[in-house]
């Protein structure tokens, strides 16, 4: 059984069919981008996984668990993280408790604990914050520990983003975009902490993307889609061949 | 200007950052200890008022500040606190009990208005909390049995534990402070572990709250169930101090006082629902000192600048016919409201920020430091 499973997902909106009968899988500690021309139902799948949007039909299946009907809340607790094409962070909140947030899924104290914050509130804290300062060094966030979002360039968002979806442990993160909006040199930094999260973290990844040469660097296997539907699936190189995938992009 | 070097996670979990904050909260507490042996008696109860109002002002900081929920049903919770401290006391129920019964059964009601709230966002919300307040409002007049309905019911002393607690009493107002006081670092506890972080998400963006495993429903439903229950117990405080409580007291405009003061404290810290309570407090004996004294102060103005004495008179009861019309404190909520959202959206927080920041980098000081920040493109269709 594969790790990560989509059988026959489909989202319709009226006669819309964003998502039409797509069935992919995810190897455990694979890296699969997800291709496709605008509006081909890239991030709608990444909505259907996280239950942003309920799938019309078709079965989501994660460590041979169905998912498809569990609350969005629950994903997370899962080990399925996620980061947004265009940023959802707590703007008025420092770049630290963005990250805490992160940790929610790991969370055990009480209500009443809390108000009082017992010793073992404080315990728990600390081990919060200690996750967080390792992935703060994963990415190389020191300088913005204490920094309020809503004043910090695009870039390091993407960055504090990502690392918002790493602080919560997961074993399977679905990027968004993650180079979109990002400078060359950034984007390169964005590929190095991909193939590390893959390499050194063990986390599997799921990714949608535009840009060509990072998923030629960093992908194990890509799906191309268009209007809904795979037209393609294989290495970076084979589907990048193959002619629908052509005719998609150059309407051929 | 002192530099703090981090050596430890404590350093972001203690509750004063240095040593510096606990010499001036010290100071501050034993001022406040002082106060009932130097001030005059209207001042005391004017200060027991503050405190009231800053324990309804930090709930609804919980609620509207951190968790993004707008709130203009507060006085039917501080009513309905303020009811059951009243008809439980018949009983003669000790205090303690009926204290904590008053803010258990509005933390329970909090938590039933919260529940339609989850469907609900901005000013749909509002109108909704306004319904329930005028939903109570209504029960509390035509409920007699109970409360009594228009003629009010009376509150008798408090007694705390065998004592008889007068509400001018010093020992009354110790009373107020320590509530306010716990209130106070209860949230602050609150805001510094999980279940604050996650009010904090729900207001920024309860998509991406979702997507890291926050139950946004349930969170929504806590945050209520606390801003109301803390409203509760300022209800028995404020009943107490009111020795009389009638379902006019808890009208609309006393939510829209409670929306003032944290507008005005400044909505982003437990220090503005503070500043807000001294300003709302203090704005009615000023109100009254205008409306006695302004129309002879303009008659006297115009007199000095050659009208004449009968010119002088009709201003005089002009001004007075004005300063005493219906409604105009309702007026001047408004315009301060406006004025404060315009000009100072943080509060007088947020300007005595600015004042220690002027001279902590003296020359230094930026205007363009406070600005608020281009906010990049914000999806809304995951809403």
């Amino acid at each position: 059984m594969s790790y990560f499973r989509a059988e026959n997902l489909s989202l319709h909106f009226g006669g819309l069919k964003a998502v039409d009968a797509v069935s992919f899988a995810v190897e455990k500690g694979e890296i699969l981008s997800i291709i496709g021309p605008n509006g081909a139902g890239k991030s709608s799948i990444f909505n259907l996984i996280s239950r942003i949007y309920r799938p019309t039909s078709g079965r989501i299946f994660f460590e041979d668990q169905d998912i498809t009907e569990e609350p969005p809340y629950d994903i997370a607790k899962l080990g399925i993280a996620r980061t947004f094409q265009n940023i959802e962070l707590f703007e008025n909140a420092t770049v630290l408790s963005n990250l805490l947030v992160g940790r929610h899924r790991h969370s055990t104290t009480q209500l009443w604990q809390e108000l009082l914050f017992l010793p073992s509130v404080r315990a728990n804290e600390k081990v919060h914050r200690r996750r967080v300062e390792q992935v703060i060094e994963f990415l190389d966030l020191e300088p913005y520990r204490d920094k309020l979002i809503s004043g910090l360039p695009y870039g390091v968002r993407k960055v504090i983003e990502l690392a918002r979806a790493l602080c919560s442990e997961p074993k399977l993160i679905l990027l968004d975009e993650p180079s979109s909006g990002l400078n060359v040199e950034e984007t390169d930094d964005m590929s190095f902490w991909i193939r590390d999260m893959k390499s050194e973290l063990g986390i599997t990844v799921l990714m949608v993307e535009h840009d060509m040469s990072l998923v030629n660097r960093v992908s194990d296997r890509v799906i191309a889609l268009n209007y809904g539907r795979v037209l393609a699936m294989g290495s970076p190189a084979e589907v990048q061949q193959h002619p629908d995938v052509v005719a998609a992009y150059l309407g051929a | 200007m002192r530099f703090l070097f981090k050596t430890d996670y404590e350093d972001d979990i203690r509750l004063f950052p240095h040593s510096g904050y606990l010499v001036s909260y010290g100071i501050l507490l034993a001022v406040l200890l002082i106060a009932p042996y130097m001030l005059s008696s209207y001042l005391m109860s004017q200060l027991v008022f503050v405190c009231i109002y800053a324990t309804v002002g930090v709930a609804l900081l919980i609620l509207t500040g951190f968790t993004g929920q707008a709130s203009l049903g507060h006085a039917a919770f501080l009513a309905i606190g303020a009811y059951t401290a009243a008809y439980l006391q018949k009983y003669n129920v000790p205090f303690p009990v009926y204290f904590l019964a008053a803010g258990g059964l509005t933390g329970i009601i909090g938590a039933m208005v919260g529940f339609p709230a989850l469907r609900l966002t901005g000013i749909y919300l509002v109108i909704a909390t306004i319904s329930f307040a005028l939903i109570v409002e209504e029960i509390l007049a035509r409920w007699e049995s109970v409360t009594n309905g228009n003629e009010g019911m009376r509150v008798k002393t408090l007694s705390l534990l065998g004592v008889t607690v007068p509400r001018d009493s010093p020992t009354f107002y110790y009373l107020c402070l320590a509530v306010l006081v716990l209130t106070i670092v209860g949230t602050l506890n609150l805001l510094r572990s999980p279940t604050g972080r996650a009010f904090v998400a729900i207001r920024d963006s309860e998509t991406a709250a979702r997507s890291m495993g926050v139950n946004v429903a349930l969170y929504k439903v806590k945050s209520f169930a606390i801003s109301a229950a803390i409203t509760g117990f300022a209800g028995v405080l404020f009943a107490h101090k009111l020795s009389f409580i009638s379902p006019e007291m808890f009208t609309l405009q006393l939510s829209i006082e409670f929306i003032i003061v944290i507008l005005i404290g400044g909505t982003f810290s437990l220090h503005g629902a503070v500043l807000g309570a001294i300003f709302i407090v203090m704005i009615d004996p000023f109100l009254t000192y205008l409306k006695d004294d302004m129309p002879g102060m303009i008659a006297g103005i115009a007199a000095t600048f050659g009208a004449g004495p009968a010119a002088a008179g009709s201003i005089k009861s002009n001004v007075a016919a004005f300063a005493s019309l219906n409604g105009l404190k309702g007026a001047i909520y408004g315009i301060i409201i406006v004025l404060f959202v315009l000009f100072e959206p943080l509060g007088l927080y947020g300007r005595w920020l600015k004042i220690k920041l002027f001279f902590q980098l003296f020359p230094l000081y930026k205007r363009a430091t406070f600005k608020r920040q281009k906010i990049y493109v914000k999806s809304e269709r995951n809403r």
